[in-house]
């Protein structure tokens, strides 16, 4: 047998039946939350089918929980109702739910590790297109959409066509206050927004091993950024270490039987892929994106670009288009720009390791008057603990920052965070597109730590250089 | 699933790059627990001036004028003509929902994003790749007077422009199959429940561990 990949070991281990293209795959774990489900419950209703293995789905409502005065439910009605319909779902079809009032709920990719649902070596699947961060524990995990939710309900399978494999391979170490989001916004940046389309994304070398599970959830997580199916990192004792006593993860002999078998879980060392990007972590600096999508994206220390710059017509007529939406001039340095919000949290950046990052660029400062609000929102209800029990909320309280409730929140604005027309954002999230953090707000994609440098000063700032 | 074998319909040009899910259909609409209902509010903020939000009458919204959608040489339009990486971001069936009950069946760009491609698949909707210069082509001959009409046949893989001009494209067999008969996939998959138990036997021998996942 020859030297495989990591994507084609897990791969082969999970077809169920070839067919000419495609594959019937087997999916190990199915992570549900309200937004894309209830449709695909109701399918299951209308056809008179059941789900083929509920004990192996896991449910939490997120996108339009409340993130304060959770107590009093959830005030707007049509939001309301989807997360009723959550609960009344995984009730009548026999799925665990961890529901809005759980001290466990959270983002869905925030909690699936944290529950020890996530694991080496399985198929994730997910009605959300950030399911590509569970990848970081080298587990092939991607998102789908509705038909497919009712699809692997049923049949705990899905149709499959094999991707390519892209290894992005990360050499050097990257420097101080340069985070797994600059390292992923540099290379969204470099490759493009449709740079992975058709690709399964390996992230590989020591600036990857070196992240803790929580950078490289980071970094799996924006891998859909890139257009892929879906990011990986290869399995090491920090992945292992991560797991060990997890709820839902084996427990004693059955661990270790398990970690036998996910310390295979990395590449073989001939493995051949269909691409290879080099990137030298040395020589990225902190990101800010200054346009509507990801990969319109420079160091902090650069400038927004001129469009008339761009030889393609079609990227000129888009980089111009978001310098109108975004309401910035070619050459404006980026620490020039004025903010009036700050987001920290999200399934990218709602992690402790987050918010230990942006505790410590907060400590002992005031948040500028400028700013109308700066919102913490933990990943989930385990890290708002943590966080507390380590005084980080105190840390982000007495600097004025707004410590709430778990959930997706200002990522995209389901809930009741959102900015207002014309607002500008620096946020932790993922997706700065028009419109995703309210009508007509204008999102800059930063690292937590710069994401709190900025709330500090007002606007951007290279918190390398203060 | 609708069935998908020849169409003809007029060609809507939307001139824009990597259009994301979020412009397709925006977040507020995708708390409807409903499949259909999604149209009036495709690009909503493109399309509208005013602030959308979910069960608005859209008949009096002030629109923008400027919009594509707006121009009423594409009214009626069942063929969106748009630009590389189509369906980029979110997972959201509800953006080929939109797309769909707008009354459009086939998408006509240099790329799509992964995702999205697969949803539109499973709707009855027919995403069609064509290179780039074609697609410019297909652009000027769009934005002219009078609105481009194409028809385009599954079966043979052809689409025939106003003129008589005639593209072929590529389609995956087995997608094409499905969109042909308007199969359901669930129930075809379910043909080799045996095959998917069979593998679970195996499975659970080899890494019992991965059942019983949330120890139920």
């Amino acid at each position: 047998m020859g030297a495989k990949t990591l994507y084609e070991k897990i791969w082969d281990a999970h077809v169920v039946r070839q067919e000419e293209g495609t594959a019937l795959l087997y999916i190990d774990r199915h992570l549900i939350h309200e937004v894309t489900s209830p449709q695909a419950f109701e399918g299951l209703r209308l056809s008179g089918r059941k789900p083929w293995r509920p004990e192996n789905s896991l449910a939490v409502p997120d996108h339009n929980v409340p993130t304060k005065d959770r107590d009093q439910g959830i005030a707007d009605p049509i939001s309301r109702l989807q997360v009723e319909t959550l609960d009344r779902n995984c009730a009548e079809f026999g799925i665990t739910e961890l529901p809005m009032h759980d001290p466990r709920q959270g983002i869905v990719h925030v909690i699936g590790p944290e529950q020890g649902f996530t694991l080496p070596g399985t198929t994730i699947v997910c009605g959300d297109s950030h399911t590509s961060t569970h990848g970081a524990f080298g587990a092939l995990a991607f998102g789908i959409g509705t038909s497919e939710v009712e699809h692997v309900l049923a049949t705990q399978c899905l149709l499959q066509r094999k991707s390519k494999t892209l290894l992005i391979q990360v050499e050097g170490t990257l420097g101080e206050g340069v985070t797994a989001k600059d390292l992923i916004l540099a290379i969204i940046g470099t490759i493009g927004t449709a740079g992975g389309t058709g690709f399964v994304i390996e992230f590989g070398g020591p600036a990857v091993q070196a992240l803790s599970m929580e950078g490289r959830m980071t970094l799996c997580n924006m891998a859909i950024e890139a257009g892929a199916r879906a990011g990986l990192v290869g399995v090491d004792e920090k992945t292992i270490e991560y797991l060990r006593g997890r709820p839902f993860a084996p427990q004693r002999a059955a661990f270790e039987q398990a970690a036998k078998y996910w310390r295979t879980l990395v590449s073989d060392p001939d493995a051949q892929f269909d691409q290879v990007v080099r990137l030298d972590a040395a020589t990225i600096a902190p990101q800010v994106t200054w346009g509507t999508s990801p990969e319109m994206v420079v160091p902090i220390h650069g400038a927004v670009p001129d469009p008339r710059a761009e030889a393609d017509p079609v990227r000129a007529a888009s980089f111009q288009r978001a310098l109108d939406y975004m309401d910035l001039q070619p050459g404006t340095p980026m620490t020039a720009i004025p903010l009036d919000r700050v987001f920290i949290g999200s399934c990218t950046n709602g992690r402790i390791e987050d918010l230990r990052a942006a505790a410590a660029v907060v400590r002992g400062q005031r948040v500028a008057d400028r700013i109308r609000q700066a919102l913490v929102v933990p990943g989930s209800g385990l890290v708002k603990a943590q966080a507390e029990a380590e005084g980080l909320d105190q840390i982000f309280r007495e600097a004025g920052f707004e410590w709430r409730d778990p959930g997706c929140s200002m990522c995209l604005a389901m809930n009741a965070d959102r900015l207002e027309p014309g607002e500008r954002c620096a946020s932790t999230s993922n997706r700065n597109f028009e419109g995703r953090q309210g009508q007509g707000g204008r999102t800059h994609l930063v690292s937590p730590a710069m994401a709190a440098a900025a709330a500090i000063a007002g606007h951007f700032v290279d918190l390398r250089t203060g | 699933m609708e069935k998908f074998q020849r169409f003809t319909g007029k060609v809507c040009p939307l001139d824009r790059a990597n259009v994301d899910t979020d412009a397709i259909i925006p977040k507020q609409f995708l708390k409807s627990i409903q499949r259909t209902g999604f149209g009036p509010y495709l690009f909503d903020e493109w399309r509208y001036l005013d602030r959308g939000e979910p069960g608005m009458d859209c008949t009096h919204r002030p629109k923008n004028p400027n919009f594509v959608l707006n121009d009423p040489r594409y009214a009626g339009a069942s063929i969106l003509l748009t630009r590389e990486n189509f369906g980029c971001g979110s997972s959201r069936e509800h953006a080929p929902w939109a797309l769909m009950d707008y009354g459009f069946r086939v998408l006509l760009a240099p790329s799509f994003a992964d995702i999205f491609f697969n949803n539109c698949f499973k709707n009855g909707l027919l995403p069609i790749v064509l290179d780039s210069t074609t697609i410019d082509h297909l652009f000027q001959e769009a934005t002219g007077e009078q609105a481009l009409e194409i028809t385009v046949d599954l079966l043979a893989q052809t689409l025939t422009t106003g003129s008589g001009e005639v593209l072929s494209f590529l389609v995956d067999p087995f997608r094409k199959h499905c969109l042909l008969e308007g199969l359901d996939e669930i129930g075809l998959t379910l043909q080799h429940a045996e095959a998917i138990r069979a593998y679970e036997q195996r499975r659970r021998a080899e890494a019992p561990w991965l059942f019983r996942a949330t120890g139920r």
